[in-house]
């Protein structure tokens, strides 16, 4: 099930690096599991592009755990668009040619927004304000957080006000979600039984005991819990063509070729075998699968065969190489056969976990067009300085 | 006050959900803790909550369902479907069997299920919940949802209560609440691991925990905590061992190998002294008295039964056992 190559070459040009990615792309969207670096490649990525293309970069942050900021060096920055400062770029020994802006998703508020854009009268906008189910859907339940994030893009993609949108995603379940989420709200208003909950309440014709659906539901969820709801939805249906129409629209530019997608990992058991799966996912829905990055990858070196030897010469025979070297050398480290051992066991200890992180990278490599390995660093990036030195090791 | 238990007084409880951060062994101590729990004679079950189809594999056994698998005496696993919840919840609960067998409706149920945050949710910690009221198991660990959204997924009886005033539903909600918000029943525990950003998480979570739920914290598990290669006081012997002379008499017996393998060691090193620092800021900032578990890095090709057998072993060094 291969997909054809060309299409993500529409424009021609075969993509060999992410620079190429970057400057022929409007949306990247940055995939993959928790904890593998998603949020902080995406970031990496932004600032790169914005300094090194000198183009107009927003890097938004749609995880609901905020990490953004930091990785940007930035104490915040919340719903609203935030440039970062050209004094960050030259105080991390960079030159910015564009800009880099960041924001972060507040569900609460971007729904709030989408509301006040899409009802019809001020009365409507209030109702729906207030309504408890209406705050509790937008502030307390998760699978919101999704459509709410595909809308914003959407919006900020059609303002023109960007050339280039990097989107990091929730982690890959949720990233599912994060795919189907308008399609599934448009559905969700179209819903025959939405309609049925709705239709007496509508209509105050019917008693709502008369018909055994209601009766059941009513026993099931309560009257005022129905009148909520019913409420809820005449509302939203008054806002309901605004609706479908824009989550069809995201579906289509998330399809489109303006579009890419990253999938970050690492080459861990679990993290792998999400990203594969989100690999194959991606290419049965024919979306562009740009490049995967794999972060925390261990070093080549320990595949190496006289590695190999060495190691398991010392881990069976170190007490005896470390006597003789301390004979000849006159070392006086009765301990150096212990310590000796200790490295060559450990060194088969990682060579097992790099012999498997090969393999796995091999078969990870055969959707996306390009695969990017960064090495292992010993802290998390928290400045601009990090994420641009990040950026460059996979940028061309 | 959760300073006081320590080993079994983990496994007493009733319903533990194991959480954190993405990508740090959730599910592998989930198992880790139903094996042990089995092991000590306790009816476990053991439940995937996002159905990735990780827990069949710890467990060594085929895909998991709705409907439990014995994977060793007396340890059971499942996969949460939350389609399957709802038609165990008309039937048994609501007594309206006919609605589950409805087709269409059920399907028309299972869509609301999903385009309507928190019906999933509820779904999910009501079959849980039930399992451990209706006493079919000793203890029932949930490898739960990661970070961000467990906070959302434990408070949601109580935000599906301050929506529906009145009803089944209602009666519903009332004992779950009263199930997860007894210590002696229902704990958290949380998995992390020493890098940067699960440490930061987890101590964030278990802040949003305490504030927002009424629910225990038990534990924090560490893993993957990486070996120590050589004593501290054994470093000047790597060192020296690392100088010109010794480096070329170590070749003449080892071979040329030797560089790459004393890169390893200078790799191992640094990895690990990378993460004592995180380890520090976890204890520091955890409230007093949370007791802290620390499991090894296991260096495997994979996971499988084995290495859960092993993870099993040193959680229970470390509970005491």
């Amino acid at each position: 099930m291969a997909r054809p190559r060309s299409r993500s070459a529409a424009d021609g040009v075969d993509v060999e690096t992410l620079e190429q990615l970057c400057a022929s792309k409007e949306i990247v969207v940055s995939t993959g599991s928790g904890g593998v670096g998603k949020t902080t490649t995406a970031a990496a990525l932004g600032a790169t592009a914005a300094s090194r293309l000198g183009i107009k970069v927003l890097v938004l942050t749609v995880d609901p755990a905020r990490r953004l900021a930091s990785a940007l060096g930035m104490e915040q920055f919340g719903n609203v668009e935030t440039r970062v400062p050209d004094a960050a770029f030259a105080a991390a020994g960079a030159e910015v040619q564009g800009e880099l802006w960041a924001a972060m998703l507040d569900t609460k508020q971007s729904w709030d927004d989408l509301v006040r854009r899409h009802a019809p009268d001020a009365a409507t906008r209030d109702a729906i304000l207030a309504n408890p189910l209406y705050q509790s859907i937008t502030g307390k339940f998760v699978q919101s957080h999704d459509y709410v994030a595909m809308e914003r893009l959407y919006e900020i993609h059609n303002s023109g006000r960007y050339d280039l949108i990097v989107v990091d995603t929730p982690p890959t379940r949720n990233a599912l979600d994060f795919l189907d989420a308008p399609e599934r709200m448009a559905d969700f208003f179209s819903s025959r039984l939405l309609r049925w909950l709705i239709a007496p309440y509508r209509s105050r014709v019917l008693g709502l005991a008369s018909k055994p659906f209601y009766s059941v539901a009513d026993r099931i969820l309560g009257t005022q819990f129905l009148e909520d709801i019913a409420e809820f939805f005449i509302l939203f249906q008054s806002m309901y063509e605004g609706f479908v129409e824009r989550a069809q629209a995201v579906t289509a530019l998330l399809g489109s070729p303006q579009t890419t997608f990253l999938v970050v990992s690492t080459l861990e058991v679990a993290p792998s075998r999400e990203a594969a799966y989100f690999l194959s996912l991606l290419e049965q829905r024919r979306y562009h699968v740009g490049a995967l990055v794999l972060n925390k990858v261990l070093p080549e070196f320990l595949l190496d065969p006289r590695g190999t030897e060495a190691a398991g010469l010392l881990a069976t025979r170190g007490d005896e190489v470390g006597a003789k070297i301390n004979e000849a050398l006159s070392l006086g480290m009765p301990h150096a056969g212990t310590v000796l051992t200790e490295i060559g066991r450990s060194f088969m200890d990682y060579q097992v976990v790099g012999r498997r992180e090969n393999e796995q990278r091999r078969e990870l490599a055969a959707i996306p067009e390009l695969t990017l390995s960064v090495p292992y660093f010993d802290d998390d990036i928290h400045s601009l300085e990090g994420l641009l030195g990040l950026g460059e090791t996979i940028w061309s | 006050m959760p300073a006081q238990r320590s080993g079994l007084g983990l496994l007493d409880r009733r319903l533990l959900f194991v959480t954190g951060k993405g990508g740090v062994g959730k599910t592998s101590v989930a198992s880790a803790l139903g094996h042990l729990a089995a092991r000590h004679g306790k009816r476990t079950l053991v439940c995937e909550v996002d159905s990735k189809g990780d827990l069949a594999e710890f467990f060594g056994v085929g895909p998991l369902g709705f409907e439990p698998t014995e994977v060793r005496p007396g340890l059971h696993a499942m996969a949460m479907d939350t389609e399957e919840s709802l038609k165990e919840y008309l039937r048994l609960q609501l007594r309206l069997p006919m609605l589950a067998k409805i087709g269409p409706l059920a399907r028309t149920f299972d869509f609301l299920a999903n385009a309507a945050p928190g019906v999933k949710e509820i779904l999910t910690v009501g079959k849980l919940t039930f399992e451990v009221r209706e006493d079919h198991y000793d203890l029932v660990v949930v490898d739960a949802s990661a970070t961000g959204h467990v906070v959302g997924q434990l408070a949601s009886p109580v935000a599906i209560n301050e929506l529906v005033k009145v009803g089944l539903v209602r009666n519903q909600t009332d004992w779950m609440i009263d199930i997860l918000t007894d210590p002696d029943r229902t704990a958290v525990v949380v998995v992390t691991a020493p890098e940067e950003m699960p440490v930061s998480e987890t101590l964030e979570l278990v802040e949003r925990l305490g504030n927002e739920t009424d629910i225990e914290v038990a534990s924090v598990v560490v893993n993957r905590v990486l070996p120590e290669l050589f004593a501290r006081s054994d470093e000047v012997i790597f060192d020296r061992l690392r100088e010109p002379d010794a480096m070329a008499a170590l070749g003449e017996r080892v071979g040329p190998g030797i560089d790459t393998v004393m890169q390893g060691a200078q790799l191992a090193v640094s990895l690990r002294r990378s993460r004592v620092g995180h380890l520090t800021r976890l204890r520091d900032g955890l409230p007093a008295g949370l007791p802290v578990l620390n499991l090894p890095y296991l260096f495997t090709r994979s996971h499988g039964p084995r290495a859960t057998g092993k993870i099993a072993e040193s959680l229970g060094e470390e509970l005491g056992f």
